[in-house]
C-alpha cells in the first residue's frame, strides 16, 4: 500500500494515498468538527459544512472530508478562515435546534456538545434567530426515542440503515427547512418497516435518536427535553 | 385491501409495464401515474419501489421534495394561495391562515368531502390583485379573510341550488 507523507497542524504523519485528510486527521489523533462523515461511504456526504481546514497553498479553505491527502500537504486546522467558516455553520445549525442539554439523554456523548467546546463557541448562540421545527416526538419504537428536532441531518442513520444494514427505512423527506429524516409515509418507527436493531441510535451524533432505557423513559410518558 | 386500493395497484401496474426498471424512470413513472390517478396513494408508491427495486422511503422522498406531486386527492375545486413576494407582504399568509381554518385542512391537503383541495404557490402574475387566491384556475383579486367566506357561501349557494334543480 503506497503511502503520502504530510503534516497536519505541525505534526508529521503518514497516511495511504488517496485518504481524506479528516480520516488521515482522526487517525492520528487529530480532531477536526465533523458530523456527516462516514469512512465507509463512497463518497463523502459534505454537508455539514464543520470540517473546514486550511491547506498552504490554496486560496480559500477546504471541507477535510473531500480533500485527499497529498504528498508534502501542509495542513493547519486551526486557520482564522478554516474556523470562522465551521463557526458560522455551527451557529447556523444549533439555531434551529432545542438546546436543552440538561433534559438531552444524549448529554456527554453528544458531538454538538464537542464541537462547540472545540471550536470554543456557546451552543445557545444569539448570533442567529432562532427558529425551530417544533415537530412531534416519535415514542413508538420499544428501543429508542425519535426526536427529529433535535436531527442535523447528517444522514448517518439512512446511510447506516439502507448501505449496511440494507433495510431502507429510514429516509430525507420534504424540502428546505422542512426537511427531516422520516420513514415511508412518515408513519411512526413501529409501523415501519424498522428491525429495531438500534445502529441508527449508536449512529446518531445527536440526542435526535436515543435509547429508552438511558434515562428510564417510558413510552409516551417522557418529557420532551 | 379495499377495492379502491386494488383499483390503484391495478392502475399503477398498467402504467409500469411501459417502463424499464431504471431508478432514472422514477419521476417520469410518477408523473404518468399521477397523470392517471390524480394523485400518488400509498399503494401506488409501493408498487412503484418494488418495480424500481428501490426502499419506499425513496420513492416517498421523491414524491415529498417536488410541488409538482401531491399525496392528496385532488378537490373538486382547487384554491391556490399565492405567497410570492407581493402577495406576502399584503399577507397572504394570513389568507392562507383564513382557508386553512375556515377548510380545516392544511395546505397540500384535501377536506374529507373531497369538495377542495389547498395548496400555495409562488406567483401568478397577477401582482397588482395582491393578496391573490387562484380559485379553479381562476385568479381572485385582494382575498382577504372576509373574502375568503364569501367564496365559500358562493360555492355552497351554488351546490345549493344545484340539489334544489336536480330534485
Amino acid at each position: 500500500m503506497k503511502t503520502v507523507s504530510l503534516t497536519i497542524d505541525g505534526k508529521k504523519i503518514r497516511a495511504r494515498e488517496g485518504e481524506k485528510v479528516l480520516w488521515a486527521a482522526l487517525d492520528n489523533g487529530i480532531y477536526i468538527p465533523n458530523l456527516c462523515a462516514l469512512h465507509d461511504a463512497l463518497e463523502p456526504f459534505a454537508a455539514c459544512r464543520l470540517c473546514f481546514v486550511e491547506v498552504e497553498g490554496k486560496k480559500q479553505p477546504v471541507t477535510a472530508c473531500t480533500e485527499a491527502v497529498e504528498q508534502g500537504m501542509v495542513v493547519n486546522t486551526r486557520g482564522p478562515g478554516a474556523l470562522r467558516l465551521a463557526r458560522t455553520a455551527f451557529e447556523l445549525l444549533v439555531a434551529s435546534l432545542p438546546v436543552d442539554c440538561a433534559h438531552c439523554p444524549s448529554s456527554g456523548s453528544c458531538e454538538l456538545q464537542k464541537i462547540a467546546a472545540h471550536l470554543s463557541i456557546k451552543l445557545k448562540t444569539k448570533r442567529f434567530r432562532k427558529l425551530l421545527r417544533e415537530l412531534p416526538i416519535d415514542y413508538s419504537s420499544p428501543l429508542f426515542i425519535y426526536d427529529p428536532n433535535k436531527c442535523v441531518l447528517c444522514g448517518r442513520c439512512v446511510w447506516i440503515c439502507r448501505e449496511r444494514l440494507g433495510i431502507g427505512t429510514l429516509g430525507f423527506a420534504h424540502r428546505g427547512f422542512d426537511r427531516l429524516v422520516t420513514t415511508f409515509g412518515s408513519e411512526p418507527i413501529s409501523e415501519s418497516k424498522c428491525l429495531d436493531c438500534g445502529e441508527c441510535v449508536v449512529a446518531c451524533p445527536t440526542g435526535a435518536l436515543a435509547f429508552k432505557d438511558r434515562q428510564g423513559i417510558k413510552s409516551g410518558l417522557g418529557k420532551g427535553g | 385491501m379495499t377495492k379502491e386500493q386494488a383499483e390503484v395497484k391495478q392502475q399503477t401496474k398498467r402504467i409500469l409495464n411501459r417502463f424499464g426498471r431504471k431508478r432514472g424512470n422514477l419521476v417520469p413513472i410518477l408523473q404518468k401515474v399521477q397523470g392517471k390517478l390524480g394523485y400518488l396513494p400509498r399503494e401506488a408508491m409501493l408498487e412503484i419501489a418494488e418495480f424500481l427495486g428501490i426502499p419506499a422511503i425513496d420513492v416517498y422522498s421523491v414524491v415529498t421534495f417536488y410541488n409538482q406531486f401531491r399525496l392528496n386527492p385532488p378537490g373538486k375545486h382547487s384554491i391556490r394561495v399565492c405567497l410570492g413576494t407581493a402577495c406576502h407582504m399584503k399577507g397572504g399568509y394570513i389568507t392562507l391562515d383564513a382557508w386553512k381554518r375556515r377548510l380545516c385542512i392544511d395546505r397540500g391537503q384535501t377536506t374529507p368531502d373531497r369538495e377542495f383541495d389547498l395548496d400555495i404557490v409562488a406567483c401568478v402574475g397577477c401582482c397588482v390583485m395582491a393578496p391573490v387566491s387562484v380559485v379553479d384556475d381562476k385568479p381572485q383579486g385582494k382575498v382577504e379573510p372576509t373574502k375568503v367566506d364569501g367564496i365559500l357561501l358562493s360555492f355552497k349557494l351554488k351546490k345549493e341550488k344545484q340539489g334544489k334543480e336536480s330534485q
